[in-house]
C-alpha cells in the first residue's frame, strides 16, 4: 500500500516537473491570445529563452576578474574581482533575466509585425520559430564553439532543488509525510513560479481593469477603441507579458531542470502548450488542468516503458510513446465541448476604413 | 587598373592550376556539430590534429552547418585538388556515395558507415557492443542496489546494439542484476530532448537504479544531469564524458573515431589506402572505456580488474559479444 502510494506520488512529482514549462508557456499564450494576438511563436520564444538563459548563466558563472573587467578602469582597485564575483554568485538569475529580455524582445518583434503593421499572426509566429531555431545554433556556435550547445552548467550556475523545511523528517509520517517530502518539497524555484503564475494570470484577467480591457480587446476591439483606450498599446503589453512568461519557461528548460542548452531542446513543448491552452478553452484554471494532464501522461509513459503489463507482458516502446498523443486525441474529441476562441483573435485592428 | 588586377588574378589562377599538384592532399568534411562538439566530430579532429602534428601535412577542412552542404562541400574539396576526402558520420553516407561515384580517382573514407559499395571508398564500422559490454560490467559491479539502467536516444538498431552489449556485460558480471531499458523516442527529435532524458533517468532511479548508461546524444546530457543531481552514477558515451559531472560519471564508453581518422590519413599518405569496410573493436583499440582523474576514485581496483579481464577475454575471442545489428535480436 505504502509502496503504491509512493509510486503514485513519484508520477505526480514527474507531472509537475514536465508540466512546469507547459504551464508557463500556456499562460503566455493565453494572455497573448485573449488580447487577440495568435501566438504560434511560443515554441521559438521558449527555445530562444532557453538559449539566452544557458548562455548568460554560463558566461556569468565563469566570469573572472581578468579580461572584460580589467578593461574597465573605473571599477577601481579590486573592482574587477568584485564585479566578477557578483556575476558568479547570481549566475542563474542573470540567465533568467537574459531569457526574459530576449523573449520580450521576440514578443515585441511579433507585436511590431502583427499590431503595428497588421501582418498575418501565423506567418509572424512561424518566422519567430524559424528565427529562434537557426539563431540559437549559429550564435551558440560562435560563442562557445561546441556545435551549437552551451557548455554544461555547474551546480552554482543553475537553480537547484529547494528542500522545504522539515522535508527529511516529514517523510517518516505515513501518507501525508511522503506527500510533503516527495511532491511538494524538492523542486526548483521555477516550478513554484509556474504554479503561482496561474492564479496571478487569473487575477490579472478577471479582477483588474487591465484584465477587463485585455479581454475586451480580444473580443471587440472597436468597443475598447471607442472608449478611448489604445488597442495597440494594450496588445503590446499582452505580447510583452507573454514574452516574460516564455522567458521563465525557457530558463526552466536549460538552467533549472536542465543544465545547458542543446539545439532544438524545446522539442515541441511550445506547441503542446498551445494545444493545452486551446484544450483549456483560453481560461487559466482549465489550461492548468490541461497542462497537468499532458505532464501526467508523459510522466506515466516514462515509467511504463519496459514494465510488465497484465495480459500483454512487457509494454512495447512504440505503444508507450504514442500513449500521450492517443489519450489527447480521445480526450479532445470525446470529453470536452467546443472551444470558442476570442472573437477578434488573429484579426488586425486599425482605426477607420480598411481594418 | 581594373584590367590589371583582372589579369593578375587570371595569371594567379593559371599558375595555381599549372603548378605541380601535391601528391597527397587530404580533406576532412566535419558534420553538423562542428569540430569542437565535445563528441563525435571533436574525436575526428583529435585524430586529424595528431596527424598534422606528426607529419606537417596540411589538411583541408570544412564544417557543415546545414544538410545541403554535405555533398557540396565534398565536391568542392575534390575540385580544389583533394586526393582523399574523409566524411564524418552516417548522415554523410548518401553524399559520399554520390561524390565517390563521380570521382573514381579520388580516395574517400567515411566513419560509422558500412553499407555502401564503391571501389574507392573505405568505411569504418565500430563494435560498440564490445565497449558497451565493458561498461555493463562496470555498472553491474558498482551498483549497490543490484539495479542498473540504460537510456537510448532514437529507437534504431544501432542503439539496440549498445543496449544489448550492455545487458550482456552486466549479466555476465552479475547474473542477478536487474536492468531497466528506456528509449527516448522514435523520431530524430529523441536525440535532443534533455528534459525527457532527465525524466526517464528519474523514473529509473525511482525504481532503484543507481548506475545509468546513456546512448542518447544531447538527450543524454539531461540523463547525466538528473543522475548527478540525485547523487547516483551515470555512464557517458562516444567521447570521454567523465568531466561533465565529475564524481557522478562512473566511466564512458569510448568510440575511438580519432583512431579511424588518423589511420585513414596515415594509410593514404603512405600509399596503403585500401577500400572496403574496416571494423574497429576492442582488439583494434576502436572502442574502449575511459579512466581518468575524474573517475579514478569511483572505479575500485576489483572493478578495474574485472573490466580488464573482460576486455582481455573479448580480445582473445573467449567471450563473444552479441551484435544486435547482425540478426535483430538480443538473446539476453
Amino acid at each position: 500500500m505504502a509502496e503504491a502510494w509512493i509510486d503514485i506520488l513519484r508520477i505526480l512529482d514527474g507531472t509537475l516537473r514536465l508540466a512546469a514549462p507547459l504551464i508557463l508557456c500556456a499562460m503566455a499564450g493565453l494572455i497573448s491570445e485573449r488580447s487577440g494576438i495568435i501566438d504560434i511563436g511560443l515554441e521559438g520564444k521558449l527555445l530562444a529563452g532557453a538559449f539566452a538563459s544557458a548562455a548568460v548563466a554560463s558566461l556569468a558563472g565563469s566570469a573572472t576578474g581578468a579580461g572584460l573587467f580589467e578593461a574597465m578602469p573605473w571599477l577601481g582597485e579590486g573592482g574587477a574581482e568584485t564585479a566578477a564575483s557578483v556575476l558568479n554568485a547570481a549566475a542563474p538569475w542573470w540567465g533568467l533575466l537574459a531569457a526574459i529580455l530576449v523573449c520580450m524582445f521576440l514578443g515585441a518583434v511579433h507585436g511590431f509585425a502583427c499590431i503595428t503593421h497588421r501582418g498575418d499572426h501565423i506567418i509572424s509566429g512561424v518566422a519567430v520559430n524559424i528565427l529562434a531555431a537557426g539563431l540559437t545554433v549559429v550564435v551558440g556556435f560562435a560563442l562557445f564553439r561546441q556545435g551549437g550547445q552551451s557548455p554544461p552548467l555547474g551546480r552554482d550556475e543553475r537553480f537547484g532543488p529547494l528542500q522545504w523545511p522539515g522535508a527529511e523528517g516529514a517523510a517518516e509520517i505515513p501518507v501525508i509525510g511522503p506527500l510533503y517530502a516527495e511532491l511538494i518539497s524538492g523542486h526548483n524555484i521555477l516550478v513554484y513560479v509556474a504554479l503561482l503564475a496561474v492564479p496571478l494570470v487569473a487575477l490579472l484577467l478577471y479582477r483588474t481593469t487591465f484584465g477587463l480591457r485585455l479581454r475586451a480587446v480580444g473580443e471587440t476591439p472597436e468597443a475598447v477603441d471607442t472608449a478611448g483606450i489604445s488597442v495597440h498599446w494594450l496588445r503590446y503589453r499582452a505580447v510583452l507579458i507573454a514574452g516574460l512568461l516564455c522567458g521563465i519557461a525557457g530558463c526552466y528548460l536549460s538552467t533549472a531542470h536542465g543544465a545547458g542548452f542543446v539545439r532544438e531542446m524545446s522539442a515541441g513543448k511550445g506547441f503542446i502548450a498551445l494545444a493545452a491552452m486551446i484544450f483549456g478553452k483560453w481560461r487559466p484554471w482549465t489550461t492548468l488542468f490541461a497542462c497537468l494532464l499532458f505532464g501526467f501522461l508523459e510522466s506515466g509513459a516514462a515509467r511504463l516503458q519496459g514494465v510488465e503489463l497484465p495480459l500483454i507482458g512487457p509494454a512495447p516502446v512504440e505503444l508507450i510513446l504514442v500513449l500521450p498523443y492517443v489519450m489527447t486525441v480521445i480526450l479532445l474529441a470525446g470529453f470536452f465541448g467546443k472551444a470558442v476562441p476570442p472573437r477578434a483573435l488573429g484579426q488586425p485592428y486599425g482605426k477607420g476604413r480598411g481594418k | 587598373m581594373r584590367l590589371l588586377s583582372f589579369l593578375a588574378g587570371l595569371a594567379l589562377a593559371l599558375w595555381a592550376t599549372l603548378a605541380p599538384a601535391q601528391d597527397f592532399k587530404p580533406a576532412v568534411v566535419f558534420d553538423m556539430g562542428g569540430k569542437f562538439d565535445k563528441s563525435f566530430n571533436e574525436g575526428v579532429w583529435n585524430g586529424v590534429s595528431k596527424f598534422i602534428e606528426e607529419t606537417g601535412v596540411e589538411v583541408m577542412e570544412f564544417e557543415v552547418t546545414t544538410e545541403t552542404q554535405r555533398e557540396q562541400a565534398m565536391r568542392r574539396m575534390v575540385e580544389r585538388g583533394a586526393t582523399l576526402v574523409l566524411g564524418v558520420g552516417f548522415a554523410q553516407a548518401d553524399a559520399i556515395d554520390a561524390v565517390a561515384k563521380d570521382y573514381p580517382d579520388v580516395q574517400f573514407a567515411i566513419i560509422d558507415v558500412f553499407w555502401l559499395d564503391q571501389p574507392n571508398l573505405r568505411q569504418y564500422q565500430f563494435r560498440e557492443h564490445e565497449g558497451s559490454y565493458l561498461v555493463g560490467v562496470a555498472a553491474a559491479l558498482t551498483s549497490e542496489t543490484g539495479k542498473v539502467g540504460f537510456i537510448g536516444g532514437m529507437d534504431i538498431p544501432l542503439i539496440r546494439k549498445f543496449a544489448c552489449g550492455y545487458v550482456q556485460g552486466a549479466k555476465a558480471a552479475r547474473p542477478d542484476i536487474e536492468i531497466f531499458e528506456n528509449m527516448t523516442g522514435t523520431t530524430p527529435a529523441a536525440w535532443n530532448d534533455p528534459t525527457k532524458g532527465a525524466e526517464l533517468a528519474q523514473s529509473q532511479m525511482d525504481r532503484g537504479a543507481d548506475v545509468i548508461y546513456h546512448a542518447a546524444g544531447g538527450t543524454g546530457l539531461g540523463v547525466i544531469r538528473a543522475v548527478a543531481d540525485a547523487g547516483e552514477l551515470a555512464i557517458g558515451v562516444d567521447s570521454n564524458q567523465n568531466g561533465l559531472a565529475p564524481g557522478n560519471v562512473l566511466t564512458s564508453m569510448l568510440k575511438r573515431v580519432d583512431v579511424a581518422a588518423y589511420d585513414t590519413l596515415m594509410d593514404a599518405m603512405n600509399g596503403e589506402f585500401s577500400p572496403g569496410v574496416v571494423v574497429l573493436g576492442l582488439a583494434e583499440d576502436g572502442v574502449d572505456w575511459a579512466l581518468d582523474e575524474h573517475n579514478a576514485d569511483l572505479i575500485t581496483p576489483e572493478v578495474k580488474a574485472a573490466i580488464e579481464a573482460a576486455k582481455a577475454a573479448i580480445v582473445a575471442g573467449e567471450v563473444k559479444v552479441h551484435d544486435y545489428e547482425a540478426d535483430g535480436t538480443c538473446p539476453f
